[in-house]
């Protein structure tokens, strides 16, 4: 097949991809690295014409932007807690679903997968009233086991670990879906040596499961890292980035400022910050992965 | 006895993740049948007292909510048929055709995967605006019509295939569509499933670009709609879990129906080589 009519044919079949993939995210991605240089704004939505370079201009002014900064801490907050958060929960289930102690383990794997299939708008909405100071079942639970309800939405000290906690209960079952597969990847030999060895139960998740799932783990906080930065849905439905902007987040500024005031230019640069931390966080990642691996 | 006493708390811990995992779920479904103001009382009420239909007749007569379930689920099979037309093609060729910068082509496609879709959308809105495609269909199937993760995922899969399926129907005179037709697809079947259930449920569930791309009120998706009503009505709980059922139920039941292959697919993406 490596004559020259396969080499056509190769194109023909690509080509509505390479051209999809290349009009619509490769040209845009460019231009919003242009658009991010300019001062586009409201006048220039009827005519570019009006738009005009500002070199960094906006990379400055974002810099000097305290609503930038909030945002960016506030996203970062919930990506370090959040994330290894719902790994943690991940890991946990998968193992517990994996154990030879338990049968039933479709119906568990099911229950546990059921969030990840929602909708996020719609269990966002579905959350603020859980939430609720008053009627929410989490305060029926919370004072149930005799403390204080809490606003949770309402507070800007607990907005944060609300918005984290619902993350959590919709994100949990795909990573443990995947950490399950890695567990099932993992040969019984090795467990079967270390009981002849003596080792115990706890010795054999320390020494064999975890070591073993290491690769698993990265990926999967690669893929939650990326995910969490993105973080919109939450705040727009449940708290409109409130309150006092305790859960303001990079993607909801950007919106704001691109869609809500027609900042387009301030709202590229924006993007491209976001993009720059997802980079440099999968590089990372990456790095430690070479490492591990050699 | 004692690993008798580790089966006990092991289940009483799966079951107390499964209750969680679930409630919230629960009740928005009883609450949904709940005439108006049931829901909001202390301690909350798990079951309805009084069953009614009443907010799914008002989304449905007076909310529109018929128009936005068909935004929904028109946009979610259109995108899902193109796409996975154009992905099997390229994913295919990929796999099977050697032609110059195939594989560096590749490469700069799956490093490019770490783009944030959100860098695209700004000058996505004014391209489509200067089409005149924004508010309308076209405006959401545009970037769905191929994607980076779905050429992968059927690339690797059609490199199983043994080269020699491929040979034995070229002696038989097949042509190269053909072939890819009649003997490619089929054999792809598994994962043309999957990856079509991935792509229906997460157009679907998205959010963001439909927001910014339908800016009138009778072109929004479910969970536009959704965001939207909810800001407008905070008190009408009821209401509001009756649209977030709807907004739920068909891709839930879908995922019910054939769970296996999401399952699955998340797992081959999941794992590498």
């Amino acid at each position: 097949m490596g004559n020259n009519q396969g080499g056509r044919v190769a194109l023909l079949f690509i080509g509505p991809a390479l051209l999809a993939i290349g009009i619509f995210f490769f040209v845009p991605v460019l231009a919003a690295f242009v658009l991010s240089f300019t001062d586009f704004d409201i006048y220039s939505l009827g005519n570019f014409k009006f738009a005009r370079f500002v070199g960094f201009h906006n990379y400055v002014q974002l810099l000097q932007d305290p609503l930038f900064w909030k945002s960016l801490k506030n996203t970062l907050y919930f990506l370090i807690v959040g994330g290894p958060l719902s790994i943690a929960v991940s890991l946990a289930s998968a193992l517990m679903v994996q154990s030879k102690l338990v049968r039933w383990k479709t119906f568990f794997r099911t229950a546990y997968f059921t969030p990840v299939v929602t909708t996020l708008v719609a269990v966002a909405v579905v959350w603020r009233y859980v939430y609720h100071p008053r009627f929410g079942l989490l305060n029926y639970v919370v004072t149930l086991a005799g403390f204080n309800p809490v606003d949770w939405l309402g507070d800007p000290n607990w907005a944060m670990p609300a918005i984290i906690m619902m993350a959590v209960w919709k994100n949990f079952g795909y990573n443990m879906v995947i950490f399950i597969a890695g567990l099932q990847n993992i040969p019984d030999e090795l467990y079967e040596a270390a009981a002849i060895d003596g080792a115990g139960k706890t010795q054999q998740l320390f020494s064999i499961t975890l070591p073993m799932l290491a690769p698993t783990t990265l990926f999967v906080s690669i893929i939650t890292m990326i995910g969490y930065f993105q973080l919109f849905a939450e705040p727009y439905v449940m708290t409109q980035g409130g309150p006092l902007n305790s859960t303001l987040s990079i993607v909801l500024l950007m919106y704001q400022q691109g869609f809500r005031w027609w900042n387009m230019g301030y709202s590229a640069a924006i993007a491209f910050v976001l993009f720059a931390f997802i980079l440099a966080g999968s590089l990372l990642q990456s790095r430690v992965q070479r490492r591990m691996s050699t | 006895m004692r690993k008798r006493l580790a089966g006990v708390s092991l289940y009483a811990l799966m079951t107390i993740v499964a209750v969680v995992a679930l409630a919230p779920l629960a009740w928005m479904l009883s609450a949904s049948f709940m005439p108006g103001g049931e829901a909001s009382t202390f301690p909350p009420r798990f079951f309805p007292k009084n069953f009614t239909l009443e907010n799914y007749e008002v989304l449905f007569t007076r909310l529109n909510v018929t128009h936005y379930f068909f935004n929904s689920t028109f946009l979610a099979l259109s995108v899902t048929c193109i796409s996975l037309l154009i992905n099997s093609l390229a994913g295919y060729a990929f796999a099977k055709y050697r032609f110059r910068g195939r594989d560096p082509l590749f490469k700069l496609l799956i490093a490019s995967m770490v783009i944030p879709s959100q860098v695209t959308m700004l000058p996505l809105f004014l391209m489509l605006n200067k089409m005149g495609f924004v508010n309308s269909y076209i405006g959401v199937i545009i970037p769905g019509m191929a994607s980076i993760f779905g050429i992968f995922l059927i690339r690797q899969f059609a490199l199983t295939i043994p080269d020699s399926f491929i040979e034995a129907a070229r002696m038989d005179g097949a042509s190269d569509f053909r072939i890819y037709w009649s003997l490619i697809l089929p054999l792809c079947r598994p994962i043309l499933v999957t990856l079509a259930l991935f792509t229906f449920m997460g157009t679907w569930n998205d959010f963001l670009w439909p927001l910014i791309v339908m800016t009138d009120d009778s072109m929004y998706t479910l969970p536009v709609a959704l965001a939207n009503l909810s800001l407008e009505h905070v008190q009408d709980t009821e209401l509001m879990m009756a649209g977030s059922v709807i907004t739920i139920a068909p891709v839930l039941i879908l995922f019910v129906a054939v769970q296996r292959y999401y399952i699955q697919g998340i797992m081959a993406g999941g794992i590498k080589e």
